[in-house]
């Protein structure tokens, strides 16, 4: 038991620790000093007030895409359409907030606009969830696809129908929509655009947790995930968690676009997600499909983001996008080989 | 008669386990050696290391009087080494012959294969050895005893001179299994030797010439088959004496419970499971079913609790005290006092990653002594777990942490059996292969709440196929062959013929093939 619980919490850290060793090597190919680089990104990110902002403000995206890969991972689906899912609930909230009278108090429009990015991320997840439930269609291929689709419908209506002439964003929302930063608020990581959306994104975390460690939802959603046969022959609604995961996890997945559209660039505009949402399988699997533990993983991801672009000048991003993957597989190797020996 | 395989002071230690410790064990050339032991006893253990899959902590084996040090499998092979898995190592889209030349194709790369000569090949061994199967079929339309015969003939084709069998009867009929006992005598006729891992006792002193018994990973004795008693052996593997046959006093049963009536079963590919089945269990009664697997046991049991493939038909209909059960959910089912044991616990009754504690509640979550708020009442939980642990003998260190699957098959079974039979109101118990995988001294454990349960007015639906433990608890017996009861003993036929033990599993034989 004690064993099981510490290559629980080791394995993650070795990947890491290795990925982080491979990748002083690259710099060194690279022909430049790791030391410096290393130096400069810990201070481009959590040295300064604006970095650790920047770091902040990427995390809790990375919270929520990862929460919405996590909690559908539990219930054994594979949800790799957080990006198409995120996608839609930050056109559905940009339009939301765009549409809405100008003289609406924030006490409802910012509900309003936060409800409908959930609403539309959680449907977006539902259909690969009724497609799996009714007609048996594998959620991988149906979330890939979907993820196209989300992607071609947003830049139709953004493109022919929504987007302000020459430009390729949206109007804004509405003043009362948005989203304070810290920085406005409270002075902290001034300029930044960290806003009060991390709260909601450490409330979401706490709540899945909630839901799947101390709820009987949560037993039965687990217990499906484990082992679905015995699920049913115990009375489980299993096709019911498919469902409630995948809408859940798009939900969580619509509410990361409050964070980068209502409380960021406050409009709708091409490409803005970037692919953060794939990042949020890395995220989720690194943290082993737990809601808490994801947290360090999305902090994890978020400095190697953010850092890779305070150095941008020294090395290429692209070595960082190498280290994130290297980290992930690094992560999945050592899983197998620790399952492999527990097992013998 | 020299030692064809001998091992002299092996121990094997997983960690701070120690799975086999010291075992010295020598087996004759030309003979059948069985070694028996319960579950976790180390002899699965023993036989990798045999086979070449682990490697001993200490201590050597020697082959023909050659010690031996294998790295993998094929080293053993290599040395006339060969194993029939308990679960086969098949491919099912390929034929017979396919795959008994997987691996040994006698051929050269891009060279096509000698398909023919291996076709006589298997002739020639069907012939002496009585292994009947067609070289030609796809292997994944063999029954099972057809696929281990092909598992044995692939042994044959590699010249394996020692033969080890990990459990083969484990999945077999009746009737299969005598074919198989029949098999391994010729070969043992042929000189071969067999080392036969089992945990049923009267399959080792009807076919082995000597008996090891293995408990907590050590050999208590090795002895002649021919002079061993059944429960000299069961003494020696328990550590205790056992009671082998349940004390079971006359049952008096009340009103009916459930009535099954003309029940039919067609499945999705159209062919007919179950017609005409009829059958009623009253309170305080175990209704058993004897019957060779694959006669309808299982879709029976799918029927009764709601859980049928999609595509299949029921007719026909099944009342819980007058209230329908067919087109009910499992949920449902339950609420209205059902409790049941399925065939297969590991799949099918357990979360094997759940701590026992909360499998000790799987399935009956929704009741409200266990709930609080959104989530569970733990003092509640652990209270339960306490009770259920020390009544059914539930042997764990700490019931709150440790997964299920980290025990033994017969203590996880006394898990499921606690659960079960402590539902609220439960009138019907639906209890299949209850036994099956479970080691001797759980089996008593487990006969004994049965019994307990029945005569607390519980009606039980008993589906084994064990006959002898078919007819140690049942109160009536129903004989189910091709989908229907073929013959039913009534409560006074059991209770004579029960008497005479042998004769009455040739007479229960009988109606069932």
């Amino acid at each position: 038991m004690m064993r099981q619980k510490n290559a629980r919490v080791l394995i993650p850290i070795l990947s890491i620790l290795s990925a982080l060793l491979l990748c002083t090597l690259i710099i060194m190919m690279t022909g430049k000093d790791p030391a410096m680089i290393f130096g400069k990104m810990a201070r481009g990110t959590l040295g300064s007030s604006y970095g650790a902002g920047q770091v902040l403000f990427r995390m809790t995206t990375l919270i929520l895409v990862g929460l919405a890969v996590a909690l559908p991972f539990r219930v054994r689906l594979f949800n790799i359409g957080a990006e198409g899912q995120l996608q839609m609930g930050a056109f559905s909230a940009a339009m939301a907030g765009a549409v809405l009278p100008a003289t609406l108090s924030s006490f409802f429009a910012i509900p309003i606009c936060i409800l409908a990015g959930m609403l539309a991320g959680a449907l977006w997840a539902l259909l690969a969830g009724v497609l799996k439930v009714r007609f048996g269609v594998n959620e991988v291929i149906s979330t890939i696809m979907l993820n196209f689709i989300a992607q071609g419908v947003t830049g139709y209506l953004l493109t022919y129908h929504f987007a302000l002439p020459s430009t390729v964003h949206t109007a804004p929302v509405i003043a009362a929509a948005t989203i304070p930063s810290f920085g406005l608020l409270t002075g902290w990581f001034a300029n930044s655009p960290a806003n009060l959306t991390s709260l909601l994104a450490l409330t979401a975390a706490l709540l899945f947790q909630t839901l799947l460690f101390q709820s009987r939802f949560g037993f039965e959603m687990r217990a499906t995930g484990l082992q679905p046969e015995a699920a049913r022959y115990g009375g489980i609604n299993a096709g019911m968690h498919t469902l409630t995961a995948m809408a859940l996890g798009g939900a969580a997945a619509g509410l990361g676009a409050t964070n980068i559209v209502l409380g960021y660039k406050h409009y709708y505009e091409a490409g803005m997600t970037g692919g953060v949402g794939f990042a949020g399988i890395a995220v989720a699997l690194l943290a082993g499909a737990h809601p808490l533990w994801l947290m360090l993983s999305a902090l994890f991801f978020g400095l190697l983001e953010y850092g890779g672009l305070t150095v941008n000048a020294y090395i290429p991003k692209d070595i960082f996008m190498m280290i994130e993957a290297i980290t992930i597989l690094l992560v999945i190797t050592f899983s197998a080989y620790g399952k492999r020996h527990q097992l013998s | 008669m020299s030692a064809a395989l001998r091992l002299s002071g092996i121990s094997k230690s997983f960690g701070t386990f120690v799975a086999n410790s010291n075992i010295s064990l020598s087996v004759e050339e030309g003979t059948i050696h069985a070694l028996v032991g319960e579950n976790g006893a180390g002899k699965s253990t023993l036989t990798k290391i045999i086979y070449g899959i682990e490697r001993p902590s200490s201590g050597e084996v020697a082959v023909h009087g050659k010690t031996v040090r294998f790295a993998s499998p094929r080293e053993a092979i290599e040395r006339g080494i060969g194993m029939v898995h308990q679960h086969f190592m098949l491919v099912p889209t390929l034929s017979v012959a396919e795959n008994i030349m997987l691996g040994n194709e006698h051929a050269a790369l891009f060279h096509p294969l000698p398909l023919k000569k291996i076709k006589a090949l298997i002739k020639e061994h069907s012939d002496s050895y009585g292994l009947s199967v067609d070289p030609d079929a796809l292997v994944g339309s063999l029954s099972v005893g057809e696929e281990q015969r092909v598992e044995i003939l692939k042994l044959l084709f590699r010249n394996a001179e020692i033969m080890i069998f990990d459990e083969p009867t484990a999945i077999l009929a009746p009737s299969e299994c005598e074919q198989l006992f029949t098999i391994l005598r010729a070969l043992r006729q042929k000189g071969k030797t067999i080392l036969f891992i089992s945990h049923k006792l009267d399959e080792v002193l009807a076919v082995a010439d000597r008996v090891s018994v293995m408990r907590k990973g050590e050999i208590v004795g090795t002895i002649e088959a021919a002079s061993a008693t059944k429960a000299e052996l069961a003494r020696m593997m328990v550590g205790r004496s056992v009671l082998l046959k349940v004390q079971n006093p006359p049952s008096l049963p009340a009103k009916e419970v459930l009535e099954v009536n003309n029940l039919g079963f067609r499945a999705a590919k159209g062919e007919t499971r179950l017609s005409d089945l009829s059958f009623t269990i009253r309170a305080g009664e175990i209704y058993g079913i004897a019957g060779v697997e694959g006669n309808g046991q299982s879709e029976l049991l799918q029927a009764l609790w709601g859980l049928y493939p999609r595509g299949s038909s029921i007719t026909g209909e099944a009342r819980l005290k007058g209230e329908a059960l067919i087109g009910k959910k499992p949920a449902e089912i339950a609420r209205m006092g059902v409790s049941h044991i399925p065939e297969n616990r590991l799949r099918h009754a357990v979360i094997l990653d759940f701590p026992v504690t909360e499998n000790l509640v799987f399935g009956r979550h929704q009741e409200a002594t266990f709930q609080r708020g959104i989530g569970f009442n733990h003092r509640a939980l652990e209270a339960n777990a306490a009770r259920m642990t020390l009544e059914y003998d539930i042997r764990c260190s700490s019931p709150d942490h440790q997964p299920l699957g980290s025990l033994s098959g017969g203590n996880q079974q006394k898990v499921v059996l606690a659960r079960e039979l402590n539902r609220p109101r439960i009138s019907l118990l639906i209890l299949a292969q209850p036994t099956r995988g479970v080691d001797i001294g759980a089996i008593e454990t487990i006969h004994k709440k049965i019994i307990e349960a029945r005569q607390k007015g519980v009606a039980i639906l008993l589906i084994s196929s064990e006959l002898e433990e078919v007819i140690a608890l049942s109160t009536r017996i129903g004989c189910l062959y091709k989908g229907s009861i073929r013959h039913e003993f009534s409560q006074e036929e059991v209770e004579q013929k029960k008497e005479h033990e042998g004769e009455f599993k040739n007479e229960i034989g009988l109606h069932i093939t």
